[in-house]
C-alpha cells in the first residue's frame, strides 16, 4: 500500500498525523551473536539481510529519533557487544538525552568495556540468560555458565547498575524455575523477568518443541510464588505468562505505529521487531529515508494505525481500544492474514489454532525429545541460509 | 470546592529533605510537553504539579523550602498539604525517599 493511503479511510480512524512520537526506539545493531538460541525471535533468514549499518548511519538514526521525541532506547541484536562502536553510539545517545538500555547475554562484557560504557552514559544493563539445551544443562549441572554470569553480574554491581536478569522460559527449563531463581538470588539480582517464550522467528519454527504444557506453567507459577514468599533478600520477580495460555490477546506494541520503532541491522525500520514477516508492507530503510518521514508518512507505519484495517470480531469489539486486536505478527503467522484477530483471543474464529498448540504441548511426554519428533533447530548462520521464513 | 482538612500529623517532618530514588531519572521532554521519570525500560509521564515538585526533590532542599519555592514560583499560598500528600504517594511508589 502506498503512502498516505489511510487518509480519509474512516472517520473513526485518527489521521496518521495524529500519531504521537515514537517514544521507544529499539536498535538491533547486529544479527551476529555468539549464541545459538532455539527461541530467538530474530528472523529465520537473518543471514540473507543486507549489510549492517555503519557508525555514522546509527548516529544519524539516534539524532533523528531523538528529534521526533524518542526517549527510551534499547540496544539489542544479536549480541550488541559484537559492535566495537557500541561505546560511541552510547555516548551520542546519552548526549542526546536518551535513557539507554543494553540487552546483552554478557558474552564480551569485560571490565574495560563496562567502564567505557558507564562513562559514556549507559543507564541500564539487562543480562539475559539464554540458550535452551546445552548451556542450560551446563548451568544446571556445572560451572561454565555460572562463572560467566557471575563474573558479569559482579561487574554490573561494581559499576552500580541494577542487576536485571531476563530468563526465557520454555519446555526444557520451565521445570527448573526454582533453581533459576536461586541462581538469580546468588547473583544478587534485583529484578528477574521470567519471560515465557514468544513464538516468533526461530521460536515459532521450534514451537512444538518449546511449548510447555499447562501443568508445567502452573508448577512454574507455584514455584515462583513459593520463592516470593521465602523472605530473605528482596528480589522482584515478574512472571510473564505465555500468551498462548491466555484467553484475550496482549495489547501488542500498544498498537503498531503507536509508540515503538525498531531498526534492524541493515537499516529496515519496523513498527515491531517481528514485523518483518508481515506481507504486503514495504518497510522503509533508514539509509534512504529520514525517520520523520518513515514514522509519520510511510505506508508501512500508517497501515495498522487506527482501526480501519480491523476485521470482525475486532471491529465491533469494545476491547479494541484496549488490546488493539492483539498481535499482527501472531495473527499472520497463525491465520495467514495479519488483519485477523490475534487467535489468542477466545472470540477469534481461529482460537482453536492456539488451543490445539497447547493441547499438543499437554500430551504427556518426557522433557527430552523423542526420536519421532522434529529436532530443535538452533539459530545459526548455516541454518539461516537453508530455512525460509 | 472543598477546603482540605488540616492534617494534625503531616506524614513527614517539614525539615526532611526528599530525594529522587537513584534508579529514576527526571527529565523534561519537549515532545511530550511534560516531565518524565525514566527507569529501566520504562517511563512515567508526570502531570505539571508532580513534575514541579519532583524537580525540586534534590536531597538538599527541605519540604518546607520546596513548598515555599513552589508558592513563590506560582504566586500562591497553602500548597503545604498538597506537597505532603504528593510526597507520601511518591514515596509509596518508591519514586522518592524522604529520610
Amino acid at each position: 500500500m502506498g503512502d498516505g493511503a489511510m487518509i480519509g479511510a474512516s472517520t473513526t480512524t485518527p489521521a496518521p498525523a495524529a500519531a504521537g512520537p515514537p517514544l521507544w526506539l529499539l536498535l538491533e545493531l547486529t544479527y551476529r551473536c555468539p549464541l545459538h538460541c532455539a527461541f530467538c525471535y530474530n528472523p529465520l533468514d537473518f543471514e540473507r539481510t543486507g549489510p549492517e549499518l555503519g557508525t555514522d548511519d546509527w548516529l544519524r538514526v539516534l539524532r533523528e529519533a531523538r528529534a521526533l521525541g524518542a526517549v527510551q532506547l534499547g540496544l539489542s541484536g544479536g549480541e550488541p557487544l559484537v559492535r566495537d562502536d557500541l561505546e560511541i553510539l552510547v555516548a551520542e545517545a546519552h548526549r542526546l538525552g536518551f535513557y539507554i538500555n543494553l540487552v546483552t547475554s554478557g558474552v564480551g562484557l569485560n571490565e574495560t568495556r563496562i567502564a567505557a560504557l558507564k562513562s559514556a552514559g549507559l543507564d541500564h544493563i539487562q543480562l539475559s540468560f539464554q540458550d535452551s539445551g546445552k548451556q542450560m544443562n551446563d548451568f544446571l549441572s556445572s560451572t561454565r555458565t555460572f562463572d560467566l554470569k557471575s563474573r558479569v553480574a559482579a561487574l554490573i554491581k561494581k559499576y552500580e547498575y541494577p542487576m536485571v536478569l531476563n530468563v526465557v522460559l520454555h519446555r526444557f527449563n520451565i521445570d527448573h524455575v526454582g533453581e533459576i531463581l536461586e541462581f538469580a538470588d546468588r547473583l544478587g539480582a534485583e529484578y528477574v523477568e521470567l519471560a515465557n517464550t514468544q513464538y516468533y522467528g526461530w521460536a515459532f519454527h521450534n514451537r512444538e518443541q518449546l511449548m510447555p504444557s499447562r501443568s508445567q506453567v502452573e508448577r512454574a507459577e507455584a514455584a515462583t510464588k513459593r520463592f516470593r514468599e521465602r523472605g530473605g533478600r528482596p528480589m522482584q520477580i515478574f512472571f510473564v505468562v505465555p500468551d498462548y495460555f491466555e484467553r484475550r490477546p496482549k495489547p501488542c506494541m500498544n498498537g503498531l505505529g503507536s509508540v515503538f520503532l525498531a531498526v534492524t541491522p541493515d537499516g529496515t525500520a519496523l513498527p515491531c521487531h517481528a514485523a518483518r514477516t508481515l506481507p504486503g508492507l514495504d518497510f522503509p530503510n533508514v539509509r534512504r529515508a529520514d525517520l520523520r518521514h518513515i514514522w509519520y508518512d510511510s505506508g508501512a507505519f500508517n497501515h495498522y494505525r487506527g482501526d480501519a484495517w480491523m476485521k470482525e470480531p475486532c471491529r465491533s469489539c469494545p476491547d479494541k481500544t484496549r488490546d488493539f486486536g492483539g498481535c499482527r505478527c501472531q495473527a499472520y503467522l497463525l491465520t495467514g492474514d495479519a488483519a485477523n484477530a490475534d487467535p489468542v483471543c477466545e472470540l477469534s474464529p481461529h482460537h482453536h489454532l492456539v488451543t490445539d498448540a497447547v493441547a499438543l504441548a499437554d500430551r504427556e511426554r518426557p522433557g527430552a525429545l523423542s526420536a519421532t519428533e522434529k529436532p530443535l533447530v538452533f539459530r545459526s548462520s548455516a541454518n539461516s541460509r537453508t530455512l525460509r521464513p | 470546592m472543598t477546603v482540605p482538612a488540616v492534617d494534625p500529623t503531616p506524614p513527614f517532618d517539614p525539615a526532611a529533605r526528599p530525594a529522587l530514588e537513584p534508579r529514576f531519572r527526571l527529565q523534561w521532554e519537549p515532545a511530550q510537553n511534560a516531565h518524565v521519570l525514566l527507569y529501566p525500560e520504562g517511563m512515567i509521564k508526570l502531570n505539571a504539579s508532580a513534575g514541579e515538585i519532583l524537580k525540586r526533590c534534590d536531597g538538599h532542599s527541605s519540604i518546607a523550602e520546596i513548598t515555599a519555592d513552589l508558592e513563590r514560583a506560582f504566586a500562591t499560598t497553602g500548597l503545604g498539604s498538597d506537597v505532603m500528600a504528593f510526597l507520601a504517594m511518591a514515596q509509596g511508589k518508591r519514586w522518592v525517599t524522604v529520610p
